[in-house]
């Protein structure tokens, strides 16, 4: 739950986000829900000369159980709280 | 939140686990994105000739088969000439 709010903060940044068939999109990040499905607007997809398949493709779902990584801009993530509210969480749940 | 409601009536590009790519307009969609296509076409990629379009009707994929479904800007997709594009297909998922 933690990381579905940190991901909505950070809509309208742009991120890139690499998914596990090894395709890497960047767009704006609109929305995600509670299983880190993830929308993008305005897209790009790295290496297009070999990834033609999304050229008319302006914006897209990305299904959560197939994202490898998000990249995030750095400056929109306080990493020290971060790390804070995940150690928080997971002691919490260890308490349990 | 991240709802497939404003695809509904659109066409659009369903990117599959198993690396296929399907285009055609989404009639309906659920909780799970499980998602009805209307007018549905298998668009097959290969390097050695163009994109071959297999139609396919009304289909129904099940939602966790479903790697990504992107909104087609229609006037870019028919300016394309698909015998033309010769690529790779999209690499299946490997976890």
């Amino acid at each position: 739950m933690l990381i579905f709010s940190v991901f909505k903060t950070l809509t309208d940044q742009q991120v890139t986000v690499e998914l596990k068939n090894d395709l890497s999109i960047t767009g704006v990040l609109k929305s995600v829900d509670q299983f880190l499905n993830i929308r993008l607007d305005n897209i790009k997809v790295l290496d297009e000369a070999r990834h033609p398949h999304m050229m008319a493709v302006k914006n897209c779902f990305i299904r959560g159980s197939v994202v490898r990584y998000v990249q995030l801009p750095p400056e929109s993530v306080d990493t020290q709280l971060l790390e804070d509210a995940t150690r928080r969480e997971s002691a919490a749940q260890t308490k349990r | 939140m991240a709802s497939l409601q404003g695809y509904v009536d659109h066409r659009v590009l369903l990117i599959l686990q198993d690396g296929r790519a399907i285009v055609g307009v989404m009639a309906g969609f659920d909780q799970k994105s499980n998602v009805v296509l209307s007018d549905s076409k298998e668009r097959v990629y290969s390097m050695e000739e163009g994109v071959e379009e297999i139609p396919l009707g009304l289909y129904l994929v099940k939602g966790d088969q479903i790697v990504l479904i992107g909104e087609l800007d229609e006037a870019v997709d028919q300016a394309v000439d698909l015998s033309t594009i010769r690529a790779e297909p999209i690499p299946p998922i490997h976890y």
